[in-house]
């Protein structure tokens, strides 16, 4: 008992200690507040005898409320942002990558012997210019901060400032690693005195300077060859043309919005067209799904809760076999099944049907599929929920004359609805929400002509998906208000259903 | 909705010869169809539909051309030449990756989720009910929309402790733990509820601390639900998909879902590469589906017990 106390308490001391040297390392005193008191807390509350419930709920809390409040509160206050491509940082951000990018060679540039590099994780680290000069054989390292001098003997170069193949606390890219991040490296400038350096092809930088500069007595942007201006506009976080004859720049910040997005949802006819349509199969496809999947467990159900019938055992386990077959493979199986060309399906019957192309047949393959990886789970817990009603009850019916499907209708079938509505709306409200059930099959299509955002098979979750992180530029702002109005849209009809179904009258 | 109003006259016309007292009560005189015929008719139809999908894996992973277009229901040939394809590549590392993350996600959110089970089901504190309302509302807001935020939070945390950021076992599976309390809790007390108090009362009498009270006389008493609470975290991490798509981006860093998913995702090379995924698949289904047939006595009991407690 002790014992358990002595090591436990010093796993967690240890973990405290590991996560606060990074935090002292760089000298971010909030998070360490924050571990510390943490820390002192759960001592607290794992040594002091008084707090026994929380004993017991302080490790799941803390996860919950890291992983799943924190997200949860961001994502609403995102939702109150202009967040997307090109509104990601401050405004002072957006000026120096503004400047940075305007950055042309001029005829003195200086030019380096680039290598590119990441600080940290190859796929994730920040950008670096590790930059070697050819005149002067000085090696620096350029990062969105500045230009520093390399140690010596901290790198190592093909010749005396020749290029770099490698440096201390850096990672070298490969050419696919490179390729994978163009885009950052396209946009990545290391700010200067003079202006700043910019990559020319894979082995070059100069140093240029910019030709978009922004002034802080006007709070404008001018284009010294063009001589456009744009100025500030705060409410948009968007530097707008002047005149209105240039289009925004496409750099702009991050500024509260208020409820725009929601707005957008509701005013913006191409989006509020498709919104309602979407909202409609979505109550469809969840509703449908619970119900066939209910339909068919309780038919098979009731079947196999056959007392005389041999065999029950066996074909309980093949039955429920789908089940414990990992899902997202059974999605992408049944999907190629469906395939127009080389699919089972389309072989066994001899048909050529293209199945996710039309809204129809697209939306029947889908409920079969959510048919047959449901109906096992439904199955399950209907045979146990008959188990569990009392037998005296039908049979007491059976004596006043009731014929079984009387019975049935009148006592088995009630009970079986009280007994299992939780579980109804717990799954009602996951299946407003699969997103892998559509994704990984009909990707949400067919897509009507005139709005190839929005498919026909969409849930409002895919849909988002595709707003935030789909082809046309990310909007997280969108996307998360409309996670927002899911949200309110689930928890709505769950709650009004619990209270209806009195189950959190009930909780003691 | 169709169906359902349609289906469930059906259904009650097999429900004639079953509950134990139904039959006592006479149709036992009817014929065999009516007595176990119908039930076997039903029985059969379910179980083909059932199979016949993972029939198809199943022969398309031993089919030796490995193609989309040649696979059938029933093996025509056998070889064994997908599952040489698929373990002279990246699998077996995303198979091991698999179930490292899934095992010890569904280990430790399975005690978690008991020790708040416990809490809610044998303390009367502030905050409970308000809490348990919490927690089921919590788990509406589609967790992966929140996954920008996830995935800047997670940027942050890999700058400043790599060993639990990105492309890292040990990150996800921190991050999995977030949901370990959720449905599960309310399935685990709705059990613990079943479980007379008098047990506990009678233990504290003879002095038993309330450490002692819940290893040493509820979890034994919970086996069932704690086999049903892991086998469900367990199958769930397995098949995780949009978020460990997003964290591991490293070929080696993987879980066998994400990588899978990456075999066939490529249209032109998809119809190719069926048979080594169905093999990957059917690879993949092995753990489970044993877990599932070993645990399988728990699972009606506990899934039920949970269900009708809400």
């Amino acid at each position: 008992m002790l014992l358990v106390k002595v090591v436990g308490l010093g796993f967690l001391a240890a973990v405290a200690l590991f996560a606060a040297l990074p935090l002292i390392r760089t000298d971010n005193w909030w998070g360490l507040a924050i571990v510390l008191a943490v820390t002192a807390l759960a001592f607290y509350i794992y040594l002091s005898p008084r707090p026994v419930p929380l004993k017991y709920l302080l490790p799941g809390t803390l996860f919950l409320i890291v992983f799943q409040v924190l997200p949860v509160v961001y994502t609403v206050s995102t939702a109150f942002t202009n967040f997307s491509d090109g509104h990601r940082g401050t405004k002072e951000q957006a000026i120096t990558a503004i400047e940075g990018a305007s950055v042309k060679q001029v005829p003195d540039s200086t030019i380096y012997t680039l290598t590119l590099a990441t600080d940290g994780d190859a796929a994730t680290g920040d950008i670096v210019f590790l930059l070697a000069d050819p005149t002067t054989q000085d090696s620096f390292v350029g990062t969105a901060d500045g230009l520093e001098d390399l140690g010596d003997g901290s790198f190592e170069a093909a010749s005396p400032g020749g290029k770099i193949t490698a440096a201390d606390d850096y990672t070298v890219l490969t050419v696919p690693e490179i390729n994978a991040r163009q885009d950052d490296i396209t946009a990545f400038s290391v700010p200067t005195d003079d202006g700043a350096i910019k990559s020319q092809g894979l082995s070059a930088a100069f140093e240029g300077a910019p030709q978009q500069s922004y002034d802080e007595g006007c709070d404008c942007i001018t284009d010294a060859t063009t001589g456009n201006v744009w100025t500030a506009d705060d409410s948009e976080g968007s530097f707008v043309s002047k005149d209105g004859t240039q289009r925004n720049l496409a750099q702009g910040w991050k500024v509260g919005v208020g409820f725009d997005n929601f707005a957008r949802v509701f005013t913006n006819d191409t989006i509020r067209g498709s919104f309602l349509r979407i909202v409609v199969w979505n109550f469809a496809f969840a509703i449908a799904t619970v119900a066939i999947t209910f339909a068919l467990g309780l038919l098979v159900a009731i079947a196999l809760n056959n007392p005389l019938m041999r065999g029950r055992t066996i074909y309980r386990s093949l039955i429920i076999l789908p089940y414990a077959m990992p899902g997202i493979a059974m999605y992408l199986v049944w999907r190629e099944m469906f395939n127009k060309d080389f699919g089972l399906i389309n072989r066994l019957l001899h048909t050529d049907l293209n199945w996710f192309g039309s809204t129809a047949s697209s939306m029947f393959a889908i409920l079969l599929i959510q048919l047959w990886l449901g109906y096992n789970y439904m199955f399950l817990v209907i045979t146990g929920a008959l188990q569990s009603i009392p037998s005296d009850l039908v049979e007491a019916a059976g004596v006043d004359g009731a014929k079984p499907f009387y019975a049935f209708r009148t006592i088995t079938f009630p009970l079986l609805l009280v007994a299992l509505a939780p579980l109804l709306i717990t799954s009602f409200a996951f299946n407003f929400n699969n997103f892998s059930a559509i994704f990984l099959t009909s990707k949400g299509g067919p897509f009507p002509p005139d709005n190839p955002s929005a498919g026909s098979t969409d849930l409002l979750i895919t849909y988002t998906y595709r707003l935030a992180f789909g082809g046309s530029g990310a909007d997280y702002g969108f996307a998360a208000a409309v996670s927002v109005l899911i949200f309110l849209i689930v928890a709505a009809v769950s709650i009004v259903s619990f209270r209806r179904t009195q189950a959190l009258e009930e909780i003691n | 909705m169709t169906t359902t109003t349609s289906d469930v006259p059906v259904a009650t016309r097999g429900a004639e010869g079953d509950p134990p007292e139904v039959a006592r009560l006479g149709s036992a005189k009817g014929g065999w169809f009516r007595r176990t015929g119908l039930s076997h008719l039903v029985g059969i139809l379910a179980l083909a539909f059932s199979i016949f999908p993972i029939l198809f894996v199943v022969s398309a992973s031993f089919n030796p051309t490995g193609t989309l277009s040649s696979s059938t229901l029933i093996p025509r040939e056998f070889s064994l030449a997908n599952y040489q394809d698929l373990f002279s590549g990246s699998f077996p590392r995303w198979f091991v990756n698999s179930l490292i993350i899934a095992s010890i996600s569904a280990a430790v959110s399975m005690l978690i989720s008991a020790c708040a089970a416990f809490a809610f089901s044998r303390f009367r504190f502030m905050g409970r009910r308000p809490g348990l309302i919490g927690l089921l509302l919590v788990q509406m807001f589609p967790q992966f929309l929140a996954i920008v935020a996830l995935y800047l939070m997670f940027a942050n945390i890999t700058e400043l402790w790599p060993s639990i950021g990105f492309n890292t076992a040990a990150g996800l599976i921190i991050l999995y733990l977030g949901g370990a309390l959720g449905v599960n809790t309310w399935l685990m007390k709705g059990f613990f509820d079943t479980i007379p108090k008098d047990l506990d009362e009678s233990a504290k009498i003879d002095g038993a601390t309330h450490f002692q009270v819940f290893f040493g006389i509820i979890l034994p008493l919970v086996a069932p639900i704690l086999a049903i609470t892991g086998l469900l975290g367990f199958i769930g991490a397995i098949n995780e998909f949009l978020i460990a798509s997003v964290f591991l981006r490293q070929d080696d860093s993987k879980t066998a879902a994400v990588g899978l998913y990456g075999l066939i995702a490529d249209p032109l090379t998809k119809n190719a590469q069926f048979g080594e995924f169905a093999a990957g698949a059917v690879v993949l289904a092995i753990p489970t589906v044993a877990l599932f047939m070993y645990l399988q006595r728990y699972i009606v009991g506990g899934l039920t017990a949970g269900a009708v407690k809400g």
